[in-house]
This record gives C-alpha cells, sequence and structure tokens, in this order.
C-alpha cells in the first residue's frame, strides 16, 4: 500500500525536477499577487498587519489552484492514467500519491516562501512563525480538494476557470482558519484552536478527497 | 407485467412523463392556494411586530426562500446518490431540473434578505455567518449547472454532477460551522416547535408560504425535468409518439 504511493509521489516528483519552470512560476505568481496588494491599498503598516493573514491564504489558494489542472491532464492526454486505473492497486491510493506530490511542489515552496512575505507585511516575530505552519497545515486540504475538482473537468473545454467555479467554494473552510491562526496570533489570542482545526480538515480530506477523486477519474475515463 | 402497482414503474422516463404531466396542475393549483392564503395570513392579518415593524413581513418569502434553497440541494443530492448507486437515468435528470429552482431560491434569499437587512441593520450586505453560508450556497449551485452544462456526455454529466453535489453536501456543515464561527450577526431561528419566539399567526402564515414554495418548486421541476426527458430521449419510440400528435410533420 505505501509503496504505490511512494513510487507515485517519486515519479510525480521526477516529472515536476525536469519541468521546474512550472514550480517557479506558480511561486512568483504567489510573490506578485501579495506584492500587489500594498500597491493597492496604500502602504501604512497597521493596514497591512491587518491585511496581511487573509491577502497571504488568499493568494495561497489561487495558486495552489493555478497548478491543479496539470495535476491529471498531462497522464491523461498520454494514456498514462488509464494504466493506472487499469493497475492492481486502488485508484484512490495512486491519487492519495499525486496529491501528495501536488502539495510536495505546489503548497511546501508557499511556506517556504511566505515568512519573508510576512515581514513586508510588517507582521510580529510570532505571527511570522505562525503563519507558515498555518500554510503548512492547510495546503495539503488545498491539494486534496483539488483534486476532486481536478478529476471532474478532466479533459472539459474551459476547464481551469470551470475548476475554480467548483474548488473555490470548498477551500473556504480552510481560508477562514488559516488566516484565522494567523490573525488570532496577531491580536494575541494564541492561534493554536483554529490550527487545530486546520489539520482536522486536512486530515479528513486526505483520508476522503482522494477517493472521491478516484470515482471522479473513472467517471472520466468511461 | 402484473397490474399491481409499482413505484419503480415510475422510474422509468417514459412513465414517469405522463404521470409528471398529470400531476403538475395540481402542484400548481395547490401551491396558489397555499400562497394567496399565506400572503393573506401575513401580510394583513399577522400584527405589526413591536421591534421591527412593518419592515418584517418580507421574512414571509425570505424564510421560506432560504428553507427551499438548502432543502432543494439536499433533495438533489439525494438523487445524485441514487443515480450514482444503482445507475438510473431520472435520478440525474431531476438534479439538473431541480438545480435553476435551487439557485432561484438561494438568490432570492440573499435578496430578500438584503432588502430587510437595510433597515433593520443599516446595511444591504453584512460578512456574517448566514448570509456567507446562503452565498457559498448559492455558488456551490452555480457550480453544479456550469460543470453538467460543460460536459457534452449527458451521463457522465450526470455521473459527475452527482458526485461534486455529494462532496458539497459533506461539506455544507463544515462551511456553516466555519463561517459561525468566524463571525456572526444574523438573529437566531426564531421558528422552535416547542416555544416560538413568534405570533401564531406570523408562523402559519410562515408555514403556508414554505408550503406554496415547496409546491411550486416541484411543479417548475417537473415541468423542467418533462423537457430534458424530450431532449435527451428524443431518439426513443415513446417521445416521437408523443411529438408526433404535437408537432404536424415533425419526427417522423
Amino acid at each position: 500500500m505505501l509503496r504505490i504511493i511512494t513510487a507515485v509521489i517519486g515519479r510525480d516528483l521526477r516529472l515536476a525536477m525536469r519541468r521546474q519552470a512550472d514550480i517557479v512560476s506558480a511561486l512568483f505568481f504567489f510573490i506578485i499577487v501579495v506584492s500587489l496588494f500594498p500597491l493597492g491599498v496604500g502602504p501604512e503598516p497597521d493596514l497591512l498587519r491587518k491585511l496581511a493573514p487573509g491577502v497571504l491564504w488568499v493568494a495561497a489558494l489561487l495558486a495552489t489552484m493555478l497548478s491543479l489542472p496539470r495535476l491529471f491532464a498531462d497522464d491523461h492526454r498520454d494514456g498514462t492514467l488509464e494504466q493506472l486505473a487499469l493497475a492492481p492497486h486502488p485508484l484512490g491510493l495512486v491519487v492519495t500519491g499525486k496529491v501528495i506530490a501536488h502539495w510536495l511542489v505546489s503548497g511546501l515552496p508557499l511556506a517556504l516562501i511566505a515568512p519573508v512575505l510576512g515581514i513586508q507585511f510588517d507582521l510580529s516575530s510570532d505571527a511570522l512563525i505562525i503563519l507558515p505552519v498555518a500554510i503548512l497545515i492547510g495546503t495539503p486540504a488545498l491539494s486534496g480538494i483539488g483534486a476532486i475538482g481536478a478529476a471532474l473537468t478532466l479533459g472539459l473545454r474551459g476547464g481551469g476557470v470551470l475548476l475554480s467555479l467548483l474548488v473555490l467554494p470548498l477551500y473556504i473552510p480552510v481560508l477562514i482558519f488559516g488566516a484565522g491562526a494567523v490573525d488570532a496570533t496577531v491580536t494575541g489570542l494564541g492561534g493554536e484552536g483554529h490550527l487545530s482545526l486546520l489539520a482536522a480538515i486536512t486530515f479528513a480530506s486526505l483520508g476522503f478527497a482522494p477517493w472521491a477523486a478516484a470515482a471522479a477519474l473513472k467517471i472520466a475515463l468511461e | 407485467m402484473k397490474d399491481r402497482f409499482n413505484l419503480y414503474r415510475f422510474a422509468s422516463p417514459a412513465t414517469f412523463y405522463p404521470l409528471a404531466g398529470a400531476l403538475i396542475p395540481y402542484f400548481v393549483a395547490v401551491s396558489v392556494v397555499f400562497g394567496l392564503a399565506g400572503l393573506w395570513l401575513g401580510m394583513l392579518v399577522a400584527p405589526t411586530d413591536f421591534q421591527q415593524g412593518e419592515g418584517y413581513r418580507i421574512i414571509f418569502i425570505h424564510v421560506p426562500a432560504s428553507w427551499m434553497s438548502m432543502f432543494i440541494y439536499l433533495v438533489m443530492a439525494f438523487w445524485a446518490a441514487i443515480g450514482l448507486a444503482f445507475n438510473t437515468r431520472l435520478s440525474g435528470m431531476m438534479a439538473q431540473a431541480l438545480a435553476p429552482t435551487g439557485a432561484l431560491m438561494a438568490f432570492l434569499s440573499l435578496w430578500t434578505g438584503a432588502l430587510w437587512g437595510k433597515p433593520m441593520w443599516g446595511a444591504w450586505w453584512v460578512w456574517d455567518a448566514r448570509l456567507t453560508s446562503e452565498l457559498i450556497l448559492l455558488f456551490l449551485y452555480i457550480g453544479y449547472m456550469a460543470l453538467t452544462a460543460a460536459i457534452d456526455d449527458q451521463r457522465r454529466a450526470d455521473k459527475a454532477g452527482g458526485l461534486l453535489l455529494l462532496v458539497g453536501v459533506v461539506n455544507i456543515p463544515i462551511i456553516y460551522f466555519s463561517v459561525k464561527w468566524w463571525n456572526t450577526l444574523h438573529q437566531g431561528s426564531s421558528v422552535n416547535l416547542a416555544k416560538s419566539s413568534m405570533a401564531t399567526t406570523m408562523l402559519w402564515g410562515m408555514l403556508l408560504m414554505a408550503m406554496c414554495f415547496w409546491m411550486y418548486s416541484i411543479a417548475i421541476a417537473f415541468m423542467r425535468v418533462r423537457t430534458i426527458m424530450l431532449e435527451r430521449e428524443r431518439h426513443t419510440d415513446w417521445v416521437r409518439a408523443e411529438l408526433a400528435d404535437k408537432i404536424p410533420g415533425g419526427e417522423k
């Protein structure tokens, strides 16, 4: 069971490493979107400190979404996906591997770069620690829920826009608790409660979402 | 064929089509009766609220619309589950027929809520838990309709849409509680079977209006499902027979 997951992770990471431009462009999309806000709303540190959690999280949501259409599309195009579906292993485990790989190349870099962007928003040192932790805990849920959307819109015209329409409403709890954790730290309430709920959402979606995505893939491959 | 009454017989579009057609006038009539009674009770009989004045009367539209928007989503999810589990044709058609009505109800609920919020809270829109989750419900309806519209193969559209509905139904409580803990201003529910905080006439007016909306939704969903059936089953004999006497020189 673990072997198939690690095999898929290894394969997807190798493929991603051969196309590093994709990872870097999603990361720069995140940086640029975040940098646009101070230009739009003005440079007052008080205002920026208030906006930072929400802005960083919304940008993280959008950056994760950017790479979702490719989660299954390339494998679908060259027929790999059908072979994976025919393999003796449950398709849900394969999707779990792909979700983890997607998180490693899209969610993890965001968490690593987030504190640097937080400094631009004049966040306190406590918040600068909580922010990457929250993104680290929350983004796997984004990859998991996103996989369902990616599987449902596989091979459809206008798939990218449709995907955002389906997935963004489902991302809302992650956004609320993720931004809430940072916000609570900024106001001195402590973000542990939000982080626990975020972790609960992540574990639940990592457990269930791959199977829903696998069902959607089977519908798409019929 | 046994002559015994069998409900499953109506799972086939060919038998459900005439049944729906025969039932529509009744649902419309019942809806109109309930609607007139509800409006009479709500607009003329129910006393003016001592806190909110006459403006509160919008709840006779607002509350039923909100109820229906949530209820229709559950019904769609139910049909989606049936369709995915038993691979029935009619379930997907029902879900698709209900979606626009559900979206309309969610929109009505938000719209009337805004009209009510302006005099009561002094704002058209506030980022409150209930408003936000109703808005997200509207997004879910729109997402479902966009997904089913984007897929040309109807069988795949039904199944993919059904899966999305089921995912959404799991998410609705999560979304609801997350926004509830996040921020709240909307008043609590006024309807409580044991001890209602509102006058009996108001409650009855609201329930009658809810029945009116419910019957309207069924009638309109039946009308829509009949068109969907004709469109999808246009290659079958029964649709040709059905249309042969309507369109002179139409389908051969």
